[in-house]
């Protein structure tokens, strides 16, 4: 029998931060990824990692405030605190552990300027930070010796009597099923990405654990807080850097003139990221634009600079759209990038389900609120993954593992499997569908929402979730059925996509990421609220929550 | 466009599991990749084709395969660039095993990478705050951790298809980012155990400078050279007692005193004058070379003009001009 007291589910920067914690703390500790930890999504994150370091003058609170004033006043802001203050140590474990950070004329650490902060706190590796600090990161998780169930993929959550006991999974390589037992489970799986298309997220960016959560009974939170990032390329949805803005590049209209002027006077190209995709998403309304783009322009900052700090997005720019950084202009627009909002926990990462934690991106502490702040979600990942490793491990001392029937549960599991590529040919594909969800998805719960579109997009998610029960899976084989993998993961993709739309249809006022054409106004009167979505018995049950706010009182937000 | 893929396939299931060859033409966009095409032939046309992939932009290292014959990312080769007679030829990477289609068995990969302990040590207590240390040394070292672990430089590796042991280039580009980095070691940077470690047979010296995983490598992380690096790295830390080290030395020595190398003498200098069963092993490789007129000449005379190889030797040894330790 496999069974752990702590059992990591994903194995990128959270996943791999909370086990090394919870190894640490003495706590049989494994971790189950379908990718190999390398191959993870945190690797894409490439500006930076937010810290204020008082030895550099720079203040926890200044960071809190930049990071509440990006979330639109929506993020909790006691959960806030705990991210600023841990992030200074967070950054030096990290150095300490081995990556290689780019330094200042002294040898110290050096930054940049990021999106949406007053000063310069964004310590980073060239541009591929997350990359350094996610392979540092599988470094560490070798030498701490944790168990790892490297593409093994997670089809469902084992929960009685309100208690956590395990996992089912599939082991990809051999295609068999397992259950896994344990006391605890963290769940790192990242974001939802997918779920839109197209989107910078990964193939692999799935929502497997939000959705194993809430189909599962955890609350899932501020789910309608979708971040499209103001410079991804068209067609691939291939993200460049917010770096590259960070170092001096200018937004450019088709005219050549700096548009960001007219919505962001003090900041320019720097506002927080949801500023700037609705003033790109204006002015490509507007005519503006070239083929639905706008213009990214890195001309000025020379080939000395590009080629030491962005030479990995200007590869990306040169491979997939033919356009040199240097020498070119590049063409960009809104695309979809992140999930402020995930599985709800606290600071600790509990869910309201015993047992079960989540961190990162699948998670919402929420600290993130209605709109991310560049180079946060690295802290994010490391320093929640901590802090849930670190309390899973103390947690599962002193519970016991939960009994339950494990041939029963891998008959089910196996029949439940063997029904899926058991499906006769119908003519559909599992591509077709994820397309038809993720097109609408984009079409709907973009820059700008309002209430035909989502209910359009409702309707259509009804339709797919119908198509979804007969799909058939072609590859009938066991050994790396990647067709099986992808009909489960469309699955989990779905029931992420109707909380989204439906949280998103329920706010009714713009705030954040969501801009209501039809609720064009903050309304802290009635919406200064998360929203708050739960699986209940005939379907989805919204409810809300307050915003925990300390020291910072709401206001306008002018950039 | 439109494109024709050759793609390698096996399934591992099939009642005779033998690879084979399947054609597929699909449609993608002008600027498209050889991995958007791959992905279209699994979505659009066959379910059962299996292959990695995720970011689709170069970092996570999943996609790597031998196209046209050579290792490289699928998402980074641009569809168009790819076409050869009319078709992009796709296989498995090499040197791993297939597990189905173009999904390879990379446990032998991350074997050798955990050989050579892949994770910083520092000999003396860490500072309260972050290691001093000059943006140049960190330059340096990001050009090698900007490796993503895809097996390229493996696939294609020459010596490791003769030598499964061989610790290879990605193993050795990892080892050389903690010997080179300022933090590893003793209070100097210096990393003996591991340099140490790394001079044994299968490692550093057995590579034949084929240049197949600089070629190969997606990133610019250039195995090779790291691997060049570690070798005047271990020389310079006093580890001259090694075939390889020896053979350099042998070399040089030959070049430097006559302007051209004394082939007879490189190998009893390389393996050691005094070790009789090494030479012995040579024997039948001499009498090849014998039997086939290849025996370099016992004499060997200096090049009239050799005092201008000399004059070489002094302008290069004089400034150090290689990577070393930044501090």
């Amino acid at each position: 029998m496999l069974e752990h007291d702590v059992l990591v589910i994903g194995a990128g920067l959270a996943g791999m931060r909370a086990a090394i914690a919870a190894r640490a703390g003495g706590a049989n500790t494994a971790i189950m990824s379908k990718v190999h930890p390398v191959r993870s999504h945190s690797n894409a994150a490439q500006g930076g990692i937010n810290a204020a370091l008082t030895d550099r003058g720079d203040e926890w609170e200044d960071h809190a405030y930049d990071t509440i004033k990006g979330s639109d006043f929506l993020g909790d802001q006691d959960a806030i605190e705990v991210m600023c203050k841990a992030a200074g140590q967070a950054l030096i474990d990290m150095e300490h552990f081995g990556v290689t950070f780019n330094r200042d004329d002294e040898g110290k650490l050096g930054t940049r300027a990021f999106g949406g902060q007053r000063r310069a706190r964004t310590f980073f590796v060239g541009d591929f930070t997350g990359q350094a600090l996610l392979h540092v990161m599988f470094e560490q998780l070798i030498k701490s010796g944790v168990r790892r169930y490297e593409e093994w993929f997670v089809s469902s959550l084992i929960i009685e009597d309100g208690q956590v006991c395990g996992v089912m999974a599939l082991e990809i390589r051999t295609g068999q099923v397992y259950a896994i037992r344990a006391k605890t489970v963290i769940f790192c799986t990242g974001g939802f990405g997918r779920v839109f298309e197209p989107s910078t997220n990964a193939l692999i960016c799935t929502g497997d654990g939000t959705a194993l959560a809430y189909n599962a009974g955890a609350e899932l939170m501020d789910m309608e807080m979708v971040q499209y990032h103001p410079t991804t390329l068209a067609g691939s949805g291939v993200l460049i850097s917010e770096a590259a803005r960070g170092e001096g590049a200018h937004l450019l209209d088709k005219d050549g003139s700096r548009f960001m002027e007219k919505y962001a006077p003090n900041m320019m190209e720097l506002a927080s990221r949801d500023v700037v995709s609705r003033a790109e998403q204006t002015e490509i309304n507007a005519g503006n634009g070239v083929n639905d783009c706008v213009y990214l322009d890195c001309r000025h900052l020379g080939e000395a600079l590009i080629m030491e700090k962005l030479s990995q997005i200007r590869e990306i720019g040169i491979d997939l759209v033919g356009c040199d950084m240097i020498t070119d202009l590049i063409p960009i627009r809104p695309g979809m990038h992140y999930a402020m909002g995930g599985i709800r926990t606290n600071v600790d990462g509990q869910t309201n389900l015993p047992g079960v934690y989540a961190a990162g991106e699948c998670a919402c502490v929420s600290v993130h609120g209605g709109n991310r702040l560049g180079a946060n979600s690295l802290l994010d990942t490391i320093v929640f993954g901590e802090r849930s490793g670190n309390h899973a491990a103390e947690a599962a001392r002193s519970v016991n593992y939960m009994e339950f029937n494990v041939d029963q549960a891998v008959r089910n599991e196996e029949k439940r499997i063997q029904e899926l590529l058991d499906r006769p040919q119908n003519g559909d594909r599992i591509a077709a569908v994820r397309l038809g969800m993720g097109e609408s998805m984009n079409r709907n719960l973009a820059v700008y929402r309002n209430e035909e579109g989502m209910q359009e997009t409702l309707g259509d998610l009804t339709e797919l979730e119908k198509r979804y029960e007969t799909v058939p899976v072609e590859n009938k084989g066991r050994i790396f059925n990647t067709d099986l993998v992808f009909a489960l993961e469309l699955g989990f993709m779905l029931d992420n996509a109707t909380p989204i739309a439906m949280s998103a249809l329920d706010r009714k006022d713009s705030r954040g990421a969501q801009a209501r054409t039809d609720y064009p106004d903050r309304d802290d009167e009635n919406w200064m609220k998360h929203l708050v979505i739960k699986k209940g018995e005939v379907g989805p049950e919204l409810s809300y929550a307050p915003v925990s706010i300390t020291q910072w009182t709401p206001e306008e937000r002018k950039y | 466009m439109d494109v024709t893929l050759k793609i390698k396939r096996f399934d591992p299931e099939a009642a005779d599991p033998e690879s084979f060859w399947q054609d597929f033409t699909v449609a993608i966009e002008e600027n498209g990749t050889v991995l958007d095409a791959l992905i279209k032939v699994r979505e659009d046309h066959d379910g059962t084709f299996s292959l990695r992939c995720s970011c689709r932009s170069s970092i996570c290292g999943s996609c790597a395969m031998r196209i046209n014959g050579h290792a490289g990312l699928a998402c980074k080769t641009q569809a168009s660039d790819a076409i050869k007679d009319g078709v992009i030829t796709v296989e498995p990477a090499g040197n791993m095993t297939v597990i189905k289609d173009l999904v390879v068995n990379f446990d032998s990969f991350w074997d050798k990478i955990n050989q050579i302990e892949p994770y910083l040590k520092p000999e003396g207590p860490e500072p309260e705050a972050e290691y001093i240390a000059s943006n140049e040394s960190m330059l340096h070292l990001s050009s090698v951790t900007s490796c993503i672990m895809c097996g390229s430089c493996v696939s294609d590796c020459t010596v490791m298809e003769v030598d499964p042991t061989f610790l290879g280039p990605a193993a050795l580009a990892k080892a050389y980012r903690f010997t080179a980095d300022p933090r590893d070691g003793d209070a100097e940077g210096v990393s003996k155990d591991r340099l140490e470690e790394l001079t044994k047979p299968s490692g550093m010296w057995d590579c034949t400078r084929c240049m197949e995983c600089v070629t190969a490598c997606p990133k610019g992380v250039a195995p090779m050279d790291r691997i060049m690096a570690l070798r005047d790295q271990a020389i310079e830390a006093g580890f001259t007692n090694t075939n390889g080290a020896r053979h350099t030395e042998a070399f040089s020595d030959s070049v430097e005193h006559s302007g051209w190398l004394d082939e007879l003498r490189l190998v009893p200098k390389s393996v050691g004058m005094t070790n009789v069963s090494a030479l012995v092993g040579y024997a039948p490789i001499a009498i090849q070379a014998l039997t086939h007129g290849k025996m370099p000449s016992i004499i060997h005379k200096k090049l009239p003009q050799s005092e201008n190889v000399r004059k070489i030797f002094d302008k290069v040894e004089g400034p150090e001009e290689r990577p070393r330790k930044h501090n």
